[in-house]
């Protein structure tokens, strides 16, 4: 880790007309680090996240970013344009449904080398090896590349997902949910994966989750929202193992034990 | 009992309204000023059904003057519904000489062809075009399609190509394919083949384009770069035909395929009808080719 961070938040809050969506969330992310927002639904996770992913402007507070040249640039004073250059370049964006994120009636392929094309690779060979490279990093056979994602299950499709975020080489991703809806042994095999990947090319990562043991497994760090504040940030483990707020010792304690 | 009425004073010289033709010369301006840019423009509703031509009816009835010679084409032919009856549409609206040889028109308005003899400057060709946005079938949402335009975000075009070489070995588009004008905007050049795309690139005439239903005008003004897209490893490539035009014998030009009788027969002719009637005039004739010679050029004066 470099002794600069990755993205600085400071004070940002999103209300929708009086309701809070989050409120005062300052924080910084450290190049290579995984953070996780837990919390339950309704706590402004969300909000939160897609208010640093640009698709939401916020209230009021700032986010700024260091960009690849080590410039910090301040998020929402960037042009539409930067920012969608950026969200297709530097970093990725994995939802929770992945018929968000992937073009369903495209095939694999074309999915995961859409972004190489977007940022002006014009040549047919090098996209389809990368693509086929890209494949494989996530366990997909290679001669399922020229199919739709639509006949692909649910933990294929999020992976296919995850292939077409990292294929430009991103600094940060933001996940929403990424182990929502998929059964527990492909939510397993999903996250080792997704484990894999981020300590192999040194990601930065911010992942929304309302499951404590993703949290423990994909992140070094994490903050517990309610009602869109931060009641509680720290390691992974020290949060989960010693919660100190009320509402987080509630949240612990309420996991099921099989 | 018929007391033929000497001129039809209810419509305005080129059927539009003058207040009509001026909003849709604006639009043409605009559109030559930011080539391969789509201008919004309030389409009219024209005496015919939409996707038969009312955006090139439009553009043509905004920019033709007493003096125009009019062709119109369809499909390459000269003699087909549409292009009958928007010719007669004009002579009566307009009261234009109207002809079918390419090189003395001086507006052609054509739907899905570009003529084969080369254009010359001071010519316009008018375009009919169905569905102006090239990124239409990729990306539905209009309010992101005008983004991506503004942004010169073209990722998604190439993935449709990227598409036709994964699944059929090659780029299968083979009309309406896109091409970059100027270096800047991803133009729809209309369902022309990609056959035609190469004689836009520099063209010297003024080519305009109108959607009427689509409300949109787009143009390539003359000498202006089109570039049609493709790949580094498989680049755009025109059709070739193996054999030539069954009545004139011409060679490297766009063939359409005819039936000729319940038992497979067929042959392949000029798509172009003024080309291949002109070369039969000339004294050359392909394998299948009456004997009789045909009437060539047919101008009428107006009525």
């Amino acid at each position: 880790m470099t002794d600069e961070p990755l993205l600085r938040v400071s004070a940002l809050s999103k209300f929708y007309g009086s309701r809070v969506g989050c409120e005062n969330v300052t924080f910084d992310l450290w190049p290579g680090e995984v953070l996780a927002v837990v919390g339950e639904s309704g706590s402004g996770k969300t909000t939160l996240l897609n208010c640093l992913s640009t698709r939401l402007l916020p209230s009021s507070g700032t986010a700024s970013y260091r960009m690849r040249d080590g410039q910090w640039r301040e998020l929402y004073r960037m042009s539409e344009a930067e920012r969608r250059f950026l969200m297709r370049t530097d970093w990725g964006f994995v939802h929770q449904n992945p018929a968000d994120g992937l073009r369903m009636t495209v095939s694999a392929g074309a999915n995961v080398g859409e972004r190489l094309m977007a940022v002006g690779d014009r040549h047919y060979g090098k996209i389809r090896a990368t693509a086929v490279d890209w494949l494989s990093r996530v366990e997909i056979d290679e001669d399922r590349i020229d199919d739709e994602p639509r006949a692909f299950s649910g933990g294929m499709r999020q992976r296919l997902q995850i292939a077409r975020n990292l294929v430009t080489g991103p600094r940060l991703v933001f996940m929403d949910e990424p182990t929502g809806g998929l059964d527990v042994s492909v939510q397993a095999r999903l996250l080792d994966l997704l484990r894999g990947l981020v300590t192999d090319l040194g990601l930065a990562a911010i992942v929304v989750t309302h499951d404590l043991a993703v949290a423990r497994l994909l992140s070094q760090r994490m903050m517990v929202m309610k009602d869109g504040r931060v009641v509680e940030s720290g390691l992974t483990d020290r949060v989960l193992d010693d919660p100190r707020a009320p509402y987080t010792q509630l949240l612990v304690s309420s996991i099921l034990q099989v | 009992m018929t007391a033929q009425p000497t001129e039809i004073a209810t419509y305005n010289f080129a059927y539009l309204d003058e207040q009509t033709k001026r909003m849709i010369r604006r639009a043409i301006l605009k559109g030559i000023a930011i080539p391969g840019y789509q201008v919004p423009f309030a389409s009219r509703e024209m005496p015919m059904p939409y996707g038969w031509g009312t955006g090139g009816v439009q553009v043509t009835a905004s920019i033709i003057g007493p003096d125009d010679v009019l062709k119109v084409i369809d499909q390459g032919a000269d003699d087909t519904t549409n292009a009958v009856s928007i010719r007669a549409f004009f002579k009566k609206v307009a009261k234009v000489v109207v002809t079918t040889d390419t090189a003395t028109a001086t507006i052609i308005q054509t739907r899905h062809r570009i003529p084969e003899h080369p254009l010359t400057a001071g010519q316009v060709l008018v375009f009919q075009v169905p569905i102006p946005e090239p990124l239409r079938f990729l990306e539905p949402r209009e309010t992101e399609t005008r983004k991506m335009h503004a942004l010169e975000e073209y990722g998604l075009m190439h993935v449709k190509l990227y598409e036709d070489i994964a699944r059929h070995g090659r780029i299968a588009t083979t009309y309406a394919y896109p091409v970059k004008v100027e270096g800047r905007y991803v133009m729809d050049p209309s369902p022309t083949p990609k056959f035609d795309n190469p004689k836009m690139h520099r063209s010297p005439a003024l080519q305009l384009f109108g959607a009427g239903r689509e409300k949109r005008i787009y143009a390539v003004p003359p000498f202006t770069d089109v570039v049609s897209l493709d790949f580094e490893d498989h680049p755009f490539e025109v059709q070739t035909f193996d054999q030539p035009c069954a009545l004139c014998g011409a060679e490297n030009v766009y063939l359409d395929e005819v039936i000729l009788d319940d038992h497979g027969g067929h042959m392949f002719v000029c798509s172009d009808t003024d080309h291949c009637e002109k070369r039969r005039a000339d004294g050359h004739h392909g394998h299948l080719a009456p004997e009789t010679h045909l009437a060539s050029e047919k101008t009428e004066p107006a009525e």
